[in-house]
């Protein structure tokens, strides 16, 4: 046997084992039984029937797609804001500023967790929905910043300067030129903002005010009390979610790009 | 005096302790065809982007149409701005690209489509209205750049090497064009080159720079036969500098006695500020040396032996290295009908009134 052939199986076993369990999950969402385990009785959509009907977990959606959304909304403006700073402007201190706006990357999430609670303990104040999304903010701006950057990058300055030359503002400039060029990396890293926002617990679990449950954080929850086949279900528009808005973001993405390349 | 497009009037560039550009004076005159010519790093594209106002001046001041410009932003200065690399908007098509000036100044939609109409029909690219940049090529998106510049009727004209991305043979078509496109015009160019090509071709008038100061402004047949100094001797076309003592100036000629040719005599507007008594460079053109097989009938110049070092064969004509004495001398010729090989034994002509003296010792 070859070493190209035990690399190929290699390759397969790493991969059955990463996603299998994803599988599992998502195929135990559509068994007809009550226990959420093989064997299967049957198919049926009756678990996300429940999903429907159970008010928790609609407001948990809600407030995971408010959250998502504003989070979203404020990163890429600020992230947008940033990258051009960075990119198109000199100024001392460059280097940290970017250091730092990517720092949470590189800091582990329950560490900054912890980090801004007690920060906020320290200011006395208490934990709200505005702080929780606060706290989604400055994880996911990194990513934006870094999208959006990369993009920035490769947009010529002699556009820009083209632009002015011929009588736009610096204002109409950015509006009429760079922002277009931007737009792709924009919706990706408004994408990205979202998702992770969406589908983030730790962080969450340590900010979140009393009462308010986000979809991840009701999921644990309800996983404390019993493992039912709803729980498989709502996995499922998870993984449905998380991965599929950025396969079609990825899309139109690709689709914008194409046209500005 | 008719007032000057465009006047620089000592203007200096500074990045931190680095001078770009030392001071310099300039005036283009109202529709000539300037171009910044030098080496790269010598400030021309420095002094280009200060006119624009890309640059702000560290020192001077630039005026157009007799305006002081200094503190108009660029968006404000009507000039027409092409780049090496095009820079068109690839997001918009070709029309919309040339139409982007004229949306910011307020002009009518139907007078917009009938000027952006003109504008590529003048440079030929009528009917690729609705295409993209990245559909174009190379030399067609620079005709859209083009066009994108003068549909503005800008008061001047800037082209930053504009035909140096373009391969050899749609660089000499797009130099005619552009020449063509700016004579029909009567547009104030200042263009900005590397290539002497481009500039003796080109040009009205030629500055030639080096690291940040002008070495010498003229028009191009003047800046090409009386060189003023040695680095535009060198820096245009192939030159070969021997050392000279100047026997006697004045009286409507200025005598030398140069390395290996021995007495020249030259027009005093050929060796300026050159005094008697003095060392002298004597600057000859490689194609102004004339080869010829040894025994040749004489003709009206110095004629001295010599021996081919080194051939450069280049099609029409050859360059020559040949040896006399303890120089190495470059000649450019015409190839007649096949050129003379490694260690030929010729003859080396020379008219002295093809020569030009500079003040100084050869080096």
């Amino acid at each position: 046997m070859s070493g190209w052939a035990l690399i190929r199986i290699w390759t397969v076993v790493v991969y059955l084992f990463m996603f299998l369990p994803v599988a599992v999950v998502v195929l135990l969402s559509f068994n007809a039984s009550q226990f959420g385990a093989f064997p299967m009785t049957g198919l049926s959509l009756r678990w996300f029937g429940e999903l429907w009907a159970n008010e928790a977990i609609l407001r948990a959606f809600r407030v995971s797609f408010l959250l998502g959304a504003l989070t979203a909304a404020i990163s890429t403006t600020l992230g947008v804001l940033a990258a051009l700073a960075l990119v198109r402007y000199d100024f001392r201190g460059k280097n940290l500023v970017s250091t730092v706006l990517i720092a949470p990357i590189l800091v582990p999430e329950v560490v900054l967790a912890v980090a801004l609670l007690l920060f906020l303990r320290f200011l006395q104040m208490p934990k709200s929905f505005a702080l929780l999304l606060l706290g989604h903010v400055i994880f996911t701006l990194p990513f934006v910043v870094l999208v959006v950057q990369a993009r920035l990058v490769g947009i010529r300055r002699d556009v820009e300067e083209a632009a002015l030359s011929l009588g736009a503002s610096p204002r109409q400039t950015f509006f009429a030129v760079t922002l277009p060029l931007l737009a792709p990396a924009i919706f990706a890293g408004m994408l990205f903002a979202f998702t992770i926002s969406f589908d983030d617990i730790t962080g969450t679990l340590f900010w979140k005010p009393g009462g308010v449950e986000t979809v991840p954080t009701q999921i644990f929850a309800m996983l404390r009390n019993s493992i039912s086949p709803e729980i498989n279900a709502l996995g499922t528009v998870m993984i449905v979610l998380t991965v599929g808005l950025p396969l079609l973001g990825a899309a139109i993405a690709r689709r914008l790009g194409a046209r500005t390349r | 005096m008719i007032q000057p497009a465009v006047q620089l009037r000592d203007i200096v560039k500074r990045f931190g302790s680095f001078v770009a550009v030392h001071p310099t004076s300039l005036e283009i005159p109202e529709g000539a065809f300037v171009t910044l010519l030098g080496p790269s790093g010598c400030g021309k594209t420095t002094t280009l982007r200060m006119i624009a106002g890309l640059l702000d001046p560290s020192e001077g001041e630039i005026a157009i149409k007799g305006r002081r410009v200094n503190e108009v932003p660029i968006h404000k200065r009507n000039l027409g701005l092409v780049f090496q690399n095009y820079a068109l908007f690839p997001h918009r098509t070709v029309a919309e690209n040339v139409a982007f000036g004229l949306r910011y100044r307020g002009v009518a939609r139907e007078d917009i489509r009938r000027r952006v109409a003109e504008a590529l029909a003048l440079v030929q690219l009528p009917d690729l209205g609705h295409r993209y940049p990245r559909e174009l090529s190379g030399g067609q998106q620079q005709r859209v750049a083009l066009a994108r510049a003068i549909v503005i009727e800008p008061d001047v004209l800037l082209l930053d090497e504009p035909l140096s991305a373009l391969d050899a043979n749609l660089r000499e078509d797009m130099r005619v064009e552009l020449k063509r496109i700016q004579h029909r015009l009567g547009i104030t160019t200042v263009f900005v080159t590397h290539d002497q090509g481009e500039a003796l071709a080109m040009s009205d008038r030629i500055v030639v720079m080096s690291a940040g100061r002008v070495e010498q402004a003229g028009p191009p047949e003047e800046v090409y036969n009386t060189p003023a100094t040695e680095f535009v001797a060198r820096f245009l076309g192939a030159s070969n500098i021997l050392g000279a003592r100047v026997a006697a100036a004045g009286d409507g000629e200025v005598v030398l006695d140069a390395d290996h040719f021995g007495r020249i005599t030259l027009p005093p507007e050929r060796a300026r500020g050159v005094g008697p008594g003095a060392r002298a460079k004597l600057v000859i053109r490689a194609e102004k040396l004339g080869l010829s097989p040894p025994g040749a009938p004489p003709g009206d110049g110095i004629s001295i032996d010599g021996r081919i070092e080194t051939v450069d064969y280049q099609g029409q004509v050859a360059r020559y290295f040949v040896r006399v004495g303890d120089t190495q001398l470059q000649a450019i010729n015409m190839i007649d009908e096949h050129p003379f090989s490694e260690g030929d034994a010729v003859a080396i002509r020379l008219r002295p009134r093809d020569c030009a003296a500079l003040a100084g010792d050869a080096t």
